[in-house]
C-alpha cells in the first residue's frame, strides 16, 4: 500500500511540476505583486506592501471603462450566443437534406484565420476613403443614415465587438449543442407524442432538460471567455483601445504590463486579481442557479 | 374499445442500395381484437411485431391497410388523437421529473374542454398511482426505483390520460425472472380491473401464454395463427408454430407416411389415418411420449432430469432435428438408466405431421381420439 502510494507520487511529480512552475507558482506571484506598492521589474525593488494598487486601478477611468466594456460584452453575447446556437441547433436537427452541409456551413467560423476575418468585418462595417462599407451602403440603400461603426460612436462599435464575438463563438457552441441534441434518446419523443406533448411543450419539458449540463458547461465556459475578451477587440479597434474606449479588462492588464503606458506590474496584477474575483464570483453564483435547472 | 386492423401493410425502403428493395415488416394484417382483451403479439426478433403497434399507436404510418378503434377509422389520425397509452420497452421515463411529475405530463398536454384543474390532475395521477401500487413512490426520481417500479410508473403514465387502446411493448424483457413472473401477474390483475383492451408484444412464448386471452403468432411480417393460447399450442397450423411455442420445445423427426401408418427410421410408430403418404416433419410434444419398453419409438437413453412431479428423460435419435429429445414423464415410472435405449409409445393427439417442403399441417385421424 505504501509503496504504491510512492509510486503514485512519482508518476504526478511531472505534472505537478509543469503545473507549479507554470501556472500555480505565477498566480501566487500576481496576488503578491498586486499588494506590492511601486514595484519596479527592472530593480526588483518595491515601496510598500499595502492596497494602494486596488485603489489605484478602481480609480482609473480606463479601467471602470474597461470594467463596463467587459460586462456589456458578456451580458449580451453569452445569452444571445448560447440561444442562438440553441435555435440552430435544433433547426439542424429537425432537417434531414442538406444537414451536413450546413453543420460545415456553420463550423467554418471556428476553423477560420482570424486575420481572415478581421479582414472580412473591415469590409462589412470600415469607412475608408473608397467605401463606406458593406454595411453602410446596406443601410443607405434602404433610407437610412450611414454609421461610422469603427471609429464613430460608442453604441455603434460595441455593437460592433458584440456581432463578432457572437459570431466566433458560435460554431462551437453549435457543435456541442448539436450533438447534445442527437444523444437524447428518440424514445422520449416517441413517448411525448403519444401521450399528445405540443412541440414547444417537448422543447422546453423534454429537449432543455436533456441537453441541460451541455448549455450549463456552454454558460460557464462562455462566461469565462467573455470576461477574457481582448484579442476580438484588437482585432476591429487596433491596439490603442483605450482611445477608442473599447478597452477590456484584459486589455487593461495588458496595456499596463506592455502598453504605451506600460511599465507598471503592480497595477496590471491588482487588475487580474480584481477579473478573478469576478469571474469566481460569477461562476460560483452559475453553480447555484444550475443545482436548480440542470438534470445529470 | 374493439381494435380491427384490415390488411395492414407496412414497407419500408431497404437500407442496402444496391439491392433496391422493401423490407416488408408487416404483411397484410388482417385481425380484429375483442373488446376488453388481452391479446399478446409473440414472434422472434425481427418478426414485424414491435412495427404492428407502432403502426396501432400511430408512431409509424402504415403503407396500406386500415386500422379501426371500434367504428373509428384512425389509419390517419396522429397518436395524441389516438387515445392509445403506449409502455415502452425501457419504460421511457423521463429521467429528469419525478415519478408524480411523469405520471401527471400526459395530462398536462390537455387542451381545450379536456383541460383538468390542478386538483382534478392531483386526482388522477393519484388514482393510477394507486392502480398499480406506487402511491409511497411519488417524489422519487425514475433513476431511484428498481427496474419494476419503473415499470409501474410506466404502466400508470399510460393508464393516466384513460385511454381506449394500452400497448405494452415488451413490458417484462427488462425485468428479472422472478420479477418477470410477479410483474406479469400484476399486468393481468391491472388489465382485469381496467377493462382496457390491450395488446402486449414479446418474444417469450412463457409469457404471452400465461396471460394473454389471446395470441397472435408472428413470422417475417405474417400472421401466423391466432386463437387462444391453449388452442394455439393444441392445434398448430404449421410446424414453425409448434417449435415456437412450448417449453420444453416440441421434438421435431424426420418421418413418412406410407399406408396411413408414420414411420420413423423404418419403425412404425402411430397409425395416421388419413394422411397422404409422402416424407412428412413429426413433430412430438415433450409430454406425448408414453414409456413403455414395448414401445414403437427407440431412442438411445442420455440421462434423465428430476423436476419433483414428473422426470425429463434425455435421449437422442438420428432422425431427431434436435440435439437432444426431451419427453417428460411421471415420476412415478421407473426408467432402467442401465439400459442403452428407451422405447416410447406415442399419444396421437400430442403428435403432429407436418409437410416435409411447406410446413403446413397435415392432419390425420387417430384410431384412439378421432380427428386431430
Amino acid at each position: 500500500m505504501e509503496k504504491n502510494n510512492i509510486k503514485g507520487w512519482l508518476y504526478l511529480i511531472p505534472a505537478f511540476l509543469f503545473l507549479g512552475v507554470f501556472m500555480i507558482y505565477p498566480l501566487v506571484d500576481v496576488f503578491v505583486y498586486s499588494f506590492e506598492e511601486g514595484y519596479n521589474s527592472a530593480s526588483q525593488t518595491f515601496f510598500g506592501v499595502g492596497t494602494y494598487n486596488y485603489s489605484y486601478v478602481l480609480h482609473d477611468p480606463y479601467f471602470l471603462q474597461a470594467v463596463k466594456n467587459t460586462f456589456i460584452l458578456v451580458i449580451i453575447t453569452v445569452p444571445l450566443s448560447t440561444g442562438l446556437a440553441l435555435l440552430i441547433s435544433v433547426g439542424l436537427s429537425s432537417i434531414k437534406p442538406l444537414r451536413e452541409l450546413f453543420q460545415t456551413i456553420y463550423f467554418l467560423p471556428y476553423v477560420t484565420n482570424t486575420l481572415a476575418v478581421g479582414l472580412v468585418f473591415m469590409i462589412l462595417f470600415k469607412k475608408t476613403a473608397y467605401s463606406d462599407g458593406l454595411v453602410n451602403l446596406l443601410i443607405t440603400a434602404f433610407g437610412g443614415k450611414g454609421v461610422d461603426f469603427i471609429d464613430g460612436p460608442y453604441w455603434a462599435k460595441m455593437f460592433v465587438l458584440c456581432f463578432y464575438t457572437i459570431w466566433v463563438v458560435m460554431p462551437f457552441k453549435i457543435l456541442i449543442l448539436t450533438s447534445a441534441l442527437a444523444s437524447v434518446n428518440q424514445v422520449y419523443y416517441n413517448a411525448a407524442r403519444v401521450d399528445g406533448t405540443s412541440r414547444f411543450r417537448i422543447f422546453r419539458r423534454i429537449t432543455i432538460p436533456m441537453i441541460s449540463p451541455m448549455i450549463f458547461y456552454l454558460v460557464i465556459t462562455g462566461f469565462i471567455g467573455a470576461f477574457k475578451a481582448y484579442s476580438d477587440a484588437v482585432a476591429l479597434f487596433g491596439t490603442d483601445l483605450n482611445a477608442a474606449e473599447m478597452n477590456t479588462i484584459v486589455g487593461y492588464v495588458y496595456d499596463m504590463l506592455y502598453g504605451d503606458s506600460g511599465g507598471y506590474p503592480s497595477y496590471a496584477s491588482a487588475a487580474a486579481i480584481i477579473l478573478f474575483a469576478i469571474v469566481l464570483t460569477i461562476t460560483c453564483i452559475n453553480l447555484l442557479v444550475s443545482k436548480k435547472h440542470v438534470h445529470y | 374499445m374493439k381494435i380491427v386492423l384490415q390488411n395492414l401493410t407496412k414497407k419500408f425502403p431497404s437500407r442496402n442500395k444496391k439491392e433496391r428493395g422493401e423490407v416488408i415488416a408487416v404483411n397484410n394484417f388482417d385481425f380484429e381484437i375483442p373488446d376488453g382483451k388481452l391479446v399478446g403479439l409473440l414472434g422472434p426478433s425481427g418478426c414485424g411485431k414491435s412495427t404492428t403497434l407502432n403502426l396501432i399507436c400511430g408512431l409509424q404510418k402504415p403503407t396500406a391497410g386500415k386500422i379501426f378503434f371500434g367504428d373509428d377509422d384512425v389509419t390517419n389520425l396522429p397518436p395524441e388523437n389516438r387515445g392509445v397509452g403506449l409502455v415502452f420497452q425501457n419504460y421511457a421515463l423521463y429521467p429528469h421529473l419525478t415519478v408524480q411529475q411523469n405520471i401527471r405530463f400526459p395530462l398536462e398536454n390537455l387542451k381545450g374542454a379536456d383541460k383538468l384543474s390542478k386538483e382534478d390532475m392531483l386526482k388522477r395521477v393519484y388514482e393510477a398511482a394507486k392502480l398499480v401500487q406506487i402511491e409511497e413512490l411519488m417524489e422519487r426520481k425514475p433513476s431511484e426505483l428498481s427496474g419494476g417500479q419503473q415499470q409501474r410508473v410506466a404502466i400508470a403514465r399510460a393508464l393516466v390520460k384513460m385511454p381506449r387502446v394500452l400497448l405494452l411493448d415488451e413490458p417484462l424483457s427488462n425485468l428479472d425472472a422472478r420479477l418477470r413472473l410477479q410483474t406479469r401477474e400484476e399486468i393481468r390483475r391491472i388489465q382485469k380491473e381496467t377493462k382496457i383492451t390491450t395488446i402486449f408484444v414479446t418474444h417469450d412464448q412463457d409469457e404471452a401464454m400465461s396471460i394473454s386471452d389471446m395470441i397472435v403468432v408472428m413470422k417475417d411480417g405474417v400472421v401466423q395463427q391466432i386463437g387462444k393460447p391453449q388452442e394455439v399450442y393444441d392445434n398448430p397450423v404449421n410446424l414453425f408454430v409448434a417449435k415456437f411455442l412450448g417449453t420444453p420445445p416440441i421434438n421435431v423427426f424426420e418421418g413418412s407416411v406410407r399406408e396411413n401408418m408414420l414411420y420413423i427410421d423404418s419403425e412404425a410408430v402411430l397409425d395416421v389415418k388419413g394422411a397422404p403418404d409422402g416424407p412428412v416433419s413429426v413433430a412430438i410434444r415433450p409430454e406425448g411420449f408414453i414409456l413403455r419398453e414395448d414401445g414403437p419409438l427407440h431412442c438411445s437413453l442420455g440421462r434423465l432430469e428430476v423436476m419433483g412431479r414428473d422426470v425429463s428423460v434425455v435421449s437422442s435419435h438420428p432422425c431427431c432435428e434436435n440435439t437432444a429429445i426431451r419427453s417428460i414423464i411421471n415420476a412415478e415410472n421407473k426408467v432402467d438408466l442401465a439400459s442403452e435405449t428407451v422405447g416410447f409409445a406415442l399419444k396421437p393427439a400430442k403428435t403432429f405431421l407436418f409437410n416435409r417442403e411447406t410446413g403446413e399441417r397435415v392432419y390425420f385421424t387417430s384410431s384412439e381420439s378421432g380427428r386431430m
